[in-house]
């Protein structure tokens, strides 16, 4: 059953990917991105790393992924004319490929790993604690420091990229809800008694 | 900024206007309900309610009409059309009476300007087609109506006789 | 006979698929009754009859309308992608089902017994968002686009506060399991014991949220009837907008569910000598889907700046805050350790 589901899962994966490069669509390509995020979950799944697999689906498919498929439905771009651009540098692109892939190649012939790493990578979750709970002893107590660099590195991301968007524009008229809320009906009228041709 | 009123945020975060909708919701679930059950259940209606049109007849069963066409000229729809002819006895009838159900606005000018009481607007509303040519009525459909609802159009003219 | 379930791959898929059977028509047959008593309580709130016709008192109105859903016929718009436009209602029913593999509705009674359930649901209710904006785009057209930008800037900002409002159950709890949250509920004082009463605050705004998430009145903005012709939905017919109908509903159902494991107790009994069971969930989800149908008939619609606002500046740094307090109050054992369930569950 497990070997079953471990091909069903790894071959819409590379299903996935594939179609995401080919897509002519680049909605479609997203869309094949997210099944192809799908299907990493469940082989994560597989490997009992549940805990991995639901946070892949929560941050990846649930909130990055919206975020580029956002970006790509709004976008208008001629996609088709862009391709045609991208056939002239098909060769070069290959050939960057190709490289990197030779490079991948030598450098995981070359890897010699410690046996003391492949041991523990072997080595089954502390006994009576499901993963998620190993993973938090894990990032919590022995790294923590390192947990909270990569947190402080993605805040000084995203005050970097606010400030560099955010413009406060003089222009417009804001709506203040604060106020909106603190309307009192009772203030909000008076009745003046106008003298007729008058008026105020 | 607007100074903070602390009586209203401590109401806004109690949510004390989600409750009293709340609790007026509630009261207003058990109350009787206000609509009808149509089909079973019908509201009142006026004498003066305008409906389906009818042809009337004398008690003897001659009909009313005498083919003045004064209905036709004061109709603004002009939604009705009448052809006469003498008939054998002499008298003066209608050949042809058709109303046009879909042009008629329901003003009641028709009934104004009889003078014998004939065309009436009686108190039937329920009378939806499928099709449209089922909305062009001549006068065997009008007098059949008239057969049907005599009694209760006979009611309503002597109810609002006082009034006219 | 119990080996060919437990050991052959015909066995086991029959197995999986009868258990999903179990779970799935009972729950839409659940469903259409449930439509029926929130169109029945949003008449009664306006002192209307709501339907009555079809079958005694109105009861099988929603299988009239399940039929002439499917009778009727499919429209596709100009240029719509098809394949795209048919995914969307297909993806929102059946991730708003899947999620229900994790819901224990009697101690035991539970499809799927994962030690991430609530994770799990997380991570389903934050791909529904796809259905939406998915339906939206291939609609070629521009209020169903407009009406899924709407839609999924809402279910997103939404999902935050849920998220933290669960964390802070877990640590209560100290696990991730919902039957551990439950069991972590169970206590000699019935009721008070259950996480409403500490977590109070955080009852209503997970409320809030849901009605928020699920895209119900008043938050209903995407839809907006009355005003926005039915946001993303605007180009759906037939079959298809029945299942994206059916998929929002059962979304509402599941947050009613959750709504009462995180903070209900579940299966338990509110009164100790009574004994726990699957009856006592059944009605403290009927109880929260009342509220559901009452707030739809009682709030008058949000405004759209509103809503985000509370989403991200009330609900937000009110969330976090109770995830930091519930976090100490947890650590150190405040009010007679309420907050640290974590001893009796795992």
């Amino acid at each position: 059953m497990i070997t079953f589901a471990f091909y069903l899962f790894a071959l819409s994966a590379i299903t996935g990917g594939l179609f995401t490069v080919i897509s002519r669509n680049p909605v479609h390509s997203v869309l094949w991105l997210i099944l192809a995020f799908l299907s990493s979950a469940g082989l994560f799944v597989l490997l009992g790393a549940e805990f991995v697999a639901m946070l892949l689906i929560i941050v990846y498919v649930g909130a990055v992924m919206v975020l580029f498929l956002f970006v790509v439905m709004m976008l208008d771009v001629d996609f088709a004319e862009l391709k045609a651009e991208m056939a002239k540098y098909l060769p070069l692109g290959m050939l960057v490929g190709l490289v990197i892939l030779m490079q991948l190649a030598m450098a995981y012939g070359a890897w010699d790993a410690n046996s003391g790493a492949e041991a523990r990578l072997q080595a089954a979750v502390p006994e009576g604690m499901h993963n998620t709970e190993a993973l938090g002893m894990i990032l919590y107590d022995q790294y923590f420091l390192l947990f909270q660099l990569a947190g402080l590195i993605l805040l000084v991301a995203m005050v970097g990229a606010i400030l560099l968007t955010l413009r406060h524009r003089q222009d417009i008229r804001r709506q203040n809800v604060l106020e909106q809320i603190y309307r009192d009906p009772a203030d909000a009228m008076k009745l003046k008694d106008v003298k007729p041709g008058q008026g105020l | 900024m607007t100074q903070i009123d602390y009586t209203r945020a401590a109401k806004y975060f109690l949510l004390a206007d989600f409750f009293a909708g709340l609790k007026l919701g509630l009261r207003y679930f058990f109350n009787p309900k206000a609509t009808l059950n149509y089909p079973h259940e019908k509201g009142p209606l006026s004498p003066r309610f305008r409906g389906e049109h009818v042809l009337r007849r004398y008690p003897n069963g001659e009909e009313r009409c005498i083919a003045c066409k004064l209905c036709e000229a004061i109709c603004p729809a002009q939604a009705i059309t009448i052809d006469a002819e003498p008939r054998e006895d002499g008298s003066r009838r209608t050949t042809r009476y058709d109303i046009d159900m879909t042009k008629c606005i329901y003003c009641g000018f028709c009934q104004e300007a009889c003078p014998v009481d004939a065309i009436v607007e009686g108190p039937n509303f329920e009378f939806a087609t499928e099709t449209r040519e089922e909305l062009f009525y001549d006068k065997e459909k009008l007098l059949a109506n008239g057969d049907r609802w005599e009694a209760e159009i006979a009611r309503n003219l002597e109810l609002d006789a006082p009034y006219r | 006979m119990a080996e060919f379930f437990t050991t052959t791959y015909l066995g086991i898929g029959l197995t999986i698929v009868g258990q999903v059977f179990l779970i799935v028509i009972p729950l839409l047959v659940c469903l259409a009754f449930l439509m029926y008593a929130d169109r029945k309580v949003w008449a009664a709130v306006q002192m209307r009859r709501g339907p009555n016709v079809v079958g005694i008192y109105g009861l099988l109105q929603s299988f009239a309308d399940f039929i002439k859903y499917i009778v009727k016929e499919v429209v596709f718009p100009a240029g719509a992608d098809r394949t795209v436009f048919l995914l969307a209602p297909m993806i929102t029913l059946v991730l708003s089902l899947i999620a229900w593999a994790v819901i224990p509705f009697n101690e035991g009674w539970i499809l799927s017994d994962i030690n991430v359930a609530i994770l799990y649901i997380f991570a389903i209710s934050s791909l529904e968002v796809y259905g939406v904006i998915m339906g939206g785009w291939a609609s070629n057209s521009k209020y169903p686009f407009l009406g899924s930008l709407r839609s999924a800037a809402q279910m997103i900002s939404y999902e935050v506060s849920i998220g933290l409002i669960i964390i802070g159950v877990i640590i209560s709890t100290g696990s991730m399991n919902l039957s551990d949250i439950v069991r972590a509920q169970d206590g000699a004082y019935g009721i008070f014991n259950w996480y409403w009463l500490p977590h109070l605050p955080m009852l209503f705004l997970f409320f809030v949220s849901a009605l928020a998430e699920t895209n119900r009145p008043p938050f209903d903005l995407p839809e907006a009837e009355s005003e926005l012709v039915a946001g993303y939905q605007v180009e759906y017919s037939s079959t298809p907008f029945l299942l994206f109908m059916i998929g929002e509903l059962v979304a509402v159902v599941l947050m009613c569910a959750l709504v009462s494991l995180l903070f209900f107790g579940g299966w338990l009994s509110p009164i100790p000598w009574l004994p726990d069971g699957f009856l006592w969930m059944f009605v403290k989800m009927l109880f929260v889907f009342f509220m559901f149908a009452m707030v739809k008939a009682i709030t008058p619609r949000y405004r759209y700046d509103q809503l985000m606002r509370l989403g991200w500046k009330v609900f937000l740094p009110m969330s976090l805050g109770w995830v930091f307090f519930v976090a100490f109050a947890a650590k150190f054992q405040w009010f007679g350790g309420v907050f640290a369930r974590w001893t009796v569950g795992g």
